[in-house]
């Protein structure tokens, strides 16, 4: 250990002034840790110049100490012991910025969820361990070296893919907004899934009009041009400036280039192929039903709805969400036309979420719709003329006569899904529907920036939901477009002088951020890899992978990551 | 934090709309900035003044679980990172008493017991309301016992309870279990003020208090010194302190975490008494939060009582099922009829079992009721200043071919002053209504005002 701490002496640069921010994040950390004596323990580390304890690091307050101690007592680095990097790392590093210390120079230890919320049962190795991540995280402060954050250029045009409402509602608010705006879609018409359905729940709106509304306000708008029968073939490039080549109803290929993207390509009602005796004619889907309703086609005085075919399987694990609603709109459809019709309703729950959707369903059980419960172990079987439900509360079967049994299929992600997520490196999720960045704080918004989302391509959604989702897109795109150039942490891959160009690094890269480029030097052409610093995310897969130190990613040099070790093994 | 920060924002905290004049891309707003007392430039939030004010009351945010002070920041890390004196329990705006103790520990002179109110206008082009939900008051269903019974609680006082940094740092409790551990120490303080309070007889009298209650109690010291009596009665206050607290030691001693916990869906929604609406979030927020007690504690058994289980967002049916599978959540199909109590404070839940016909009881160590998403009591008054409507629910009235827009144009609504929804959802009507009001705002197309 001596040994250690003389060589990290000896390392020491004057210039390297370390401040240790030591957070008792109220109870969070200090209720486990004893913070004071972490303190002073920071107070005794090689390079450091000042500590303080505070009670929330990221108050005013705290923020204003860190300010203050940069300039009052000249410190160079700074280093929080506190909470997660991924929530407070971008309030610290601006404050660094406020106080004229290059923010690249900062450094966090995690000391709480990593530590006291960890270890709350072992105190006083938690304490062992928070000292251990100080000392690790000051090491590494040592040898941080300033870094500019990257800065790109922005193209204010955006790409929709998808026509359908949610797609239109994102076209028609970004044109709003002065956006330039170029919509493809696949089919030969606009409107996607909604073309097909009747009347939209739950307030019973006529779907075809909700859908002329739309093309006629998309339509009336000089910066939104719509790509008919076209479709995606390829996506380069970065957000601010993404190369898209689309395919028209020719087949003739053009070129687009926009700032951001917005997937709004729907999803479809799933077949029941060989489910509950599907057959389209007297075994029919809701969709299928939608349509009778339509064409003025349906006939029917006796009809049982059986919800969950298909969903909620071992094969397809989710509830879908809009067939609940959809069976009950239906239901009341069939009352309204055929008024002494009976309408049975076979559920496992019945999904009649929120406020409007849960009124629909006291209606329906008004006007004399019945509902029964189904057991997932003994579904309804569906013979001629007859569904037989096993009734619990009975504990017998009941036969249900009926001329027309509606099966309420889940939506799913539509063929070519995946194809258009490899296309564009985004991620799609284990039912192939397209896979937001954050489940709950960032739901419109994909992993790779500049591409957003919505609609039933995420998952699905009823009209208002696809359309708000859409306008919740738009204004997405509006907090990257309206900036007058984008900027990136400098924290990305850098390829240095022991690059030979062996390109070991460039399958592996999962952003498709590298690249193999020649060059000549002394007279001879060589090869050396080539990394975009915007694709990067800084994961550094290429520099574990580079046997040559060929390839770094700054803030992880080997250097930084040897003097974190160093001090890690100092407590061995 | 990110708005606090944003250079664009400018945040209005502690402050209500006035009244709002104008149309869809000009109106004019007025806002009165109440007095919080303390001078939000100086405040370091430090809280100094929270630690030595005298006036103590319960903690709102913990929901009366815990303690507050009559100056206070709702929660650790509020922005602004300001306190706020709550004029009606600080004894300095008290008529005939006089405090001051949070000025004089201030360091940043930020105490102003002179700040008066506000008003400030300005010109905006849209307006976007956020308001939220309250949530149902459970004491309107006498049946279930909240409020009676003091082992019912709220899902969202369970929150705390769950939280680390709530009131009992994660851990399970009954109620009466924590009344026992909060009593403990006031218990220790009065034995031990007893026992000091017969050190000076005993001094005076060299005797112990015993070797004299023995003999005092033979009759020796009939008639004699009024010492005497005072000494034998502070004896015998001492030995029942003493009694009480060994008493409330055995309690403690043999407190355990509560292991069965019961939830009891749609309190106060899809119920016809009261709101006919789902609430949407509760199936979900009742399986969050018993996957977490079970987290929490190997041997918790959790019971969720409901019509149906509604998971359906994305995820959520995968997370039911992980629910049953991972921690052991028995989903009862039910809407639970009573809770009552037995002698040792432990609740029961009756309910039909509807699979097996017969009605049952469950003795459970806490109950937990998910309560309705209510319109706020401010909606409707807010809904006269603003000149838009609400629905038959409560909820602010939306247009149906454009879900944001209120029946006023340039007014906006999202999250669950909208309708009850999840966080997700809440989050993607944030940016929708953003879309529209920046559609007011910059576009000219003829949606921009569309009614």
């Amino acid at each position: 250990m001596q040994e250690h701490t003389e060589k990290a002496m000896k390392s020491h640069n004057p210039e390297v002034r370390v401040g240790v921010f030591v957070c008792h994040c109220g109870s969070n950390i200090a209720g486990y840790l004893d913070c004071p004596a972490l303190t002073e323990y920071a107070a005794t580390l090689p390079g450091v110049v000042y500590v303080k304890n505070n009670l929330y690091t990221c108050s005013e307050a705290g923020i204003a100490e860190i300010k203050s101690a940069i300039q009052e007592r000249g410190l160079t680095r700074v280093v929080v012991a506190s909470c997660s990097p991924r929530t407070h790392m971008p309030l610290f590093k601006s404050a660094c910025a406020e106080a004229g210390l290059n923010p690249y120079l900062f450094e966090m230890a995690n000391i709480r969820d990593q530590c006291s919320w960890v270890h709350m049962q072992e105190k006083e190795m938690a304490q062992e361990k928070a000292m251990d991540l100080i000392r690790m995280a000051v090491a590494k402060a040592t040898f941080l070296e300033p870094q500019q954050d990257i800065e790109a250029s922005v193209v204010r045009n955006a790409l929709v893919i998808g026509g359908g409402v949610a797609g239109l509602s994102a076209a028609i608010a970004m044109a709003d907004m002065g956006i330039n705006v170029v919509l493809v879609e696949r089919e030969a018409e606009l409107g996607g899934l909604l073309r097909r359905v009747n009347r939209i729940a739950p307030r019973g709106d006529s779907a075809a009009e909700r859908i002329q509304e739309l093309v006629k306000e998309a339509a009336g708008r000089a910066n939104l041009r719509i790509l008919l029968r076209s479709e995606v073939t390829a996506v380069s490039g970065v957000i601010g400036n993404y190369e898209v080549t689309v395919r028209e109803a020719e087949g003739t290929e053009r070129q687009e280039l926009v700032g951001c993207i917005v997937v709004a390509t729907g999803a479809v009602p799933f077949r029941p192929e060989g489910l509950f005796g599907y057959n389209g004619e007297t075994v029919i889907t809701q969709i299928e039903l939608e349509e009778k309703f339509r064409a003025g086609t349906l006939n029917a005085r006796s009809v049982v709805m059986i919800q969950c075919v298909g969903a909620r399987s071992p094969e397809r694990a989710y509830c879908s969400r809009i067939c609940c609603l959809t069976a009950v709109k239906n239901a009341l459809a069939i009352k309204e036309t055929i008024p002494d019709a009976h309408v049975h309703i076979l559920y496992r729950d019945i999904q009649m979420y929120g406020m409007e959707n849960e009124k629909l369903l006291w209606d329906a059980r008004g006007k004399g719709v019945r509902f029964d419960v189904y057991d997932v172990d003994r579904p309804p079987v569906v013979r001629h003329g007859v569904v037989e439900v096993y009734q619990p509360l009975l504990g017998e079967v009941e036969e249900v006569p009926c001329d027309l049994v509606v099966l309420s299929t889940p939506l799913v992600a539509p063929e070519g899904a995946t194809a258009l997520a490899n296309l564009m490196r985004i991620a799609t999720d284990q039912n192939n529907f397209f896979m937001e960045a954050h489940a709950k704080l960032r739901p419109l918004d994909f992993a790779t920036d500049g591409i957003f989302l919505c609609g039933t391509a995420r998952y699905p959604a009823t009209v208002a939901e696809a359309q708000a989702q859409g306008l919740g897109a738009a204004s997405r795109v509006g907090t990257v477009l309206f900036k007058e150039k984008l900027v990136t942490s400098a924290l990305v891959s850098q390829v240095t002088e022991r690059c030979d160009g062996c390109g070991y690094c460039i399958e592996l890269c999962p952003y498709g951020a590298l690249s193999l480029e020649e060059y000549e030097k002394d007279g001879v052409m060589r090869r050396r890899a080539r990394s975009d610093k915007i694709l990067c995310k800084g994961c550094g897969l290429c520099a574990a992978t580079c046997p040559k130190g060929g390839v770094v990613v700054l803030g992880f040099t080997r250097k930084q990551l040897e003097a974190q070790v160093d001090a890690a093994l100092e407590a061995v | 934090m990110d708005v606090g920060r944003h250079p664009n924002i400018d945040l209005l905290a502690y402050s209500e709309v006035e009244s709002v004049e104008g149309e869809a891309g000009d109106f004019r707003v007025t806002v009165r900035k109440k007095p919080r007392y303390v001078d939000e430039s100086k405040c370091t939030g430090c809280g100094a003044c929270a630690e030595k004010c005298p006036t103590v009351t319960s903690d709102e945010y913990n929901l009366g679980l815990g303690k507050a002070k009559a100056i206070y920041k709702y929660f650790a890390q509020g922005i602004p990172s300001a306190y706020t004196i709550d004029a009606n329990l600080c004894r300095n705006f008290q008529a005939g008493k006089k405090c001051g103790v949070c000025q004089k520990v201030c360091q940043a002179g930020a105490i102003d017991y002179k700040q008066e109110a506000k008003t400030l206008e300005f010109p905006v082009g849209a307006v976007i309301v956020a308001t939220g939900y309250e949530l149902f008051d459970a004491r309107r269903i006498p049946e279930y016992g909240y409020g009676r019974i003091p082992n019912v609680i709220t899902a969202l006082e369970f929150e705390r309870f769950l939280s680390a940094s709530g009131p009992t740092h994660g851990h399970v409790h009954r109620v009466t279990d924590l009344a026992v551990q909060e009593a403990l120490p006031e218990a220790e303080k009065t034995c031990q003020k007893a026992f000091k309070g017969l050190e000076r007889f005993e001094k005076q009298f060299e005797m112990t208090s015993d070797a004299f209650y023995e003999r005092y109690e033979s009759g020796e010291f009939k008639g004699g010194d009024e010492d005497y009596e005072k000494w034998a009665a502070a004896v015998r206050a001492a030995r029942k302190a003493k009694d009480e607290l060994e008493e409330l030691r055995r309690k403690a001693e043999s407190i355990e975490a509560a292991h069965r916990l019961a939830f009891i869906q749609c309190v106060g929604s899809r119920d016809i008494r009261f709101n006919k609406y789902c609430s949407g979030f509760c199936c979900m927020h009742a399986i969050k939060e018993a996957i977490i007690a079970r987290e929490h504690d190997r041997d918790a058994q959790v019971y969720i009582f409901g019509m149906d289980i509604r998971a359906v967002g994305k995820g959520f049916e995968e997370y039911r099922n992980r629910g049953a599978h991972e921690a052991g959540i028995h989903y009862v199909r039910s809407r639970v009829a009573e809770v009552t109590e037995e002698r040792d404070h432990t609740p029961v839940v009756w309910y039909e079992d509807t699979k097996e016909r017969v009605v049952r009881r469950m003795p459970v160590d806490l109950v937990i009721l998910s309560t309705a998403c209510q319109p706020s009591a401010s909606a409707k008054p807010l809904a006269d200043l603003l000149g838009i409507e609400l629905n038959e629910f409560g909820f602010f009235k939306t247009l149906s071919h454009l879900p944001l827009d209120t029946t006023k144009p340039g007014i906006f609504i999202c999250g669950c002053a909208h309708s009850p929804m999840d966080i997700p959802e809440s989050v993607a009507q944030a940016s929708s209504a953003a879309a529209r009001a920046a559609q007011v705002l910059s576009g000219s197309g003829t949606m921009r005002l569309a009614s």
